[in-house]
């Protein structure tokens, strides 16, 4: 079995007041945690869980500037076997549809048997790569997958739907699957393998690799553009309470008790 | 005349809100592109669905087979691209949801058109369309244009655009099934319904929901002696549900559950929409989380920015004393 696995380094804005950056079409960046997309790193562990199944490879593959090698390697250091980063200078401004492209082009040589993703990064939250990808590739897919079963050369996949239901779904490989977080346990990497894969080659393609040209990629190759970025105006907001822990508390108590719920 | 597809949603013999939600959106957008909204209901067996959407469509077009009565995104995609080629829709509207997610990113390839998803808001500007959509968890909104497009393509988020109440009188369109040959790549198997868990959350009059901000397995216990002491239940939103902390039937949100209690507090829970959904209706929702532009803050009646393990412990001491007194 011969699994790609596209990943994405985003910032951690968790907990974390975000803010814009100057031109308006960015946030500022300079105080961020970066780390692999929650979801992609489902996906690759669901990657690695297969291959320890049923043998074979796994490729990790992201579009991205070398801050994202670090990601790539704890990749590496969890069990991926190659590691392949799409880098260029004329990527810059690449909307989903323009990244899917991108990323079409080099899979496809790849000649995978399935290629998992995550569902849904959660900074741009587009929820499309994956699905643009498989089209691009001529391959079926299902997305919001919390489940999957290889038999032969098909997947039964189950599917998140709304409400706590879901359905199983029946797919053809070659496939790409783009995962829904909580599918498995991701692993950590043990420091053994951090310590090999500072050593592993990543490989590093740029625009003159592949087989597009410049109108393919960057804004020139995409479809849809950010205007600008704008912190949600607030239609609502609570009534926070001031002061310290004690203070809070305290007042939080008497509202609770105004209200009938102590 | 230029007209806007909507895609109508409908499972398991019920069709979903985010249909009328779609079409309400459709028809202010129709006025200002001097277009038509067109329903497009896909399925087996719809006559109703169709007579209801009469009333809220110019027209609904409606394509009825056996292989469409479930959700299936590889015979929709094949019926829409059809469809799509013959009425050349000006815009496509298509749910943000678990169905419009595995259709509309492929559909937009097939049809070789701007796709922009979970929209939260359309409109039209010197005649082009426009969209605005949300970024990093709620955080940040952005606008989105689509240079030189003639038609679009976008999904719309469930939820927050009003369904249109106006009625009119719209056409029944049937249009044959156009797909001859057998769809083997994608099959439909069965339909999962959701576990029942020890205690269903829906039922509680106090709910106190953990998120991501508890940060360890080993912290629970903090929430979970607040619960008790306001004799409510423990709910969260999905980060702890993946983490194995709580099983799926606590969860609260879109692929969860939608709870309106008396009281929800929301502990260490940012508030993305998806959460928000399954809780917005609850009576009083108060929310302590350490950013103070969290989105969780726009939807609670009272809040605390605070470290979530510095206000519990003495939020439980002080309601164990009154409790005492």
């Amino acid at each position: 079995m011969n699994i790609v696995v596209c990943i994405k380094r985003v910032p951690n804005v968790g907990e974390v007041l975000v803010a814009i950056s100057e031109d308006g079409k960015n946030i500022k960046d300079d105080r961020l945690v970066y780390d692999i997309n929650e979801a992609d790193n489902y996906a690759l562990e669901e990657a690695l869980l297969l291959k320890e199944r049923l043998r074979g490879s796994v490729t990790v593959i992201t579009v991205a500037r070398e801050e994202a090698n670090e990601q790539l390697r704890t990749c590496l250091a969890k069990g991926a076997d190659n590691a392949i980063r799409l880098d260029d200078n004329k990527f810059a401004g690449s909307d989903g549809f323009a990244i899917a492209k991108i990323l079409c082009a080099v899979i496809k040589d790849l000649k995978p048997d399935l290629v998992l993703t995550g569902c849904m990064a959660s900074d741009d939250a587009y929820a499309q790569i994956g699905i643009q990808l498989a089209e691009m590739l001529g391959f079926p897919h299902a997305t919001l997958v919390t489940n999957i079963n290889l038999e032969d050369m098909r997947a039964q996949v189950r599917r998140e739907l709304e409400s706590g239901l879901a359905e199983i779904l029946e797919i053809e490989l070659p496939a790409v699957i783009a995962v829904q977080t909580g599918i498995n346990e991701p692993r950590y990497a043990s420091f053994r393998g951090i310590k090999e894969a500072m050593k592993r080659e990543i490989k590093v393609l740029c625009l003159a690799d592949l087989p597009l040209n410049e109108h393919d990629v960057g804004e020139a190759g995409s479809r849809i553009k950010v205007d600008k970025l704008f912190i949600p105006p607030v239609e609502k907001t609570a009534q926070i309470l001031k002061g310290s822990s004690d203070e809070t508390s305290s007042e939080l108590a008497l509202i609770l008790k105004e209200k009938g719920l102590i | 005349m230029k007209e806007i597809f909507c895609l109508v949603e409908h499972r398991r013999g019920e069709l979903r809100d985010i249909t009328l939600e779609l079409l309400g959106k459709a028809r202010e957008l129709a006025d200002k592109l001097d277009a038509e909204v067109s329903a497009v209901l896909l399925g087996y067996n719809v006559d109703g669905f169709a007579q209801q959407l009469s009333s809220h469509a110019k027209k609904v077009l409606v394509i009825e087979d056996e292989k469409l009565a479930d959700f299936n995104q590889a015979a929709y995609q094949k019926v829409l691209s059809h469809l799509m080629h013959e009425h050349k829709p000006v815009i496509t509207m298509i749910g943000h949801t678990a169905f419009g997610m595995d259709l509309a990113p492929s559909l937009a390839v097939e049809m070789d058109l701007p796709l922009a998803t979970d929209c939260i808001d359309l409109d039209v500007e010197n005649g082009e369309l426009f969209t605005v959509r949300q970024m990093y968890g709620g955080k940040v909104n952005a606008r989105i244009s689509f240079p030189e497009a003639r038609q679009y393509m976008v999904t719309g988020r469930q939820g927050v655009f009003p369904a249109w109440d106006e009625k009119s009188k719209g056409k029944i369109i049937a249009i044959p099934f156009p797909i001859t040959d057998e769809i083997r790549s994608k099959k439909f198997v069965r339909y999962v319904e959701a576990e029942a868990g020890e205690v269903d959350i829906t039922q509680a009059n106090i709910i106190v929901a953990v998120g991501r901000g508890i940060k360890k397995n080993e912290n629970m216990p903090v929430v979970e002696e607040l619960t008790e002491r306001l004799g409510g239940v423990i709910a969260c939103s999905r980060p702890i549900v993946d983490s194995g902390w709580l099983s799926k039937d606590r969860q609260v949100g879109q692929s969860g559950k939608t709870v309106k209690p008396k009281l929800y507090l929301a502990v260490g829970i940012s508030g993305a929409f998806q959460h928000v959904m399954g809780m917005r209706g609850s009576e009083t929702i108060i929310a302590i989380n350490k950013d103070s532009n969290a989105p969780i803050f726009s939807v609670a009646d009272y809040g605390v920015v605070d470290d979530l393990f510095k206000v519990i412990p003495v939020l439980s001491a002080k309601i164990r004393e009154m409790r005492g007194k």
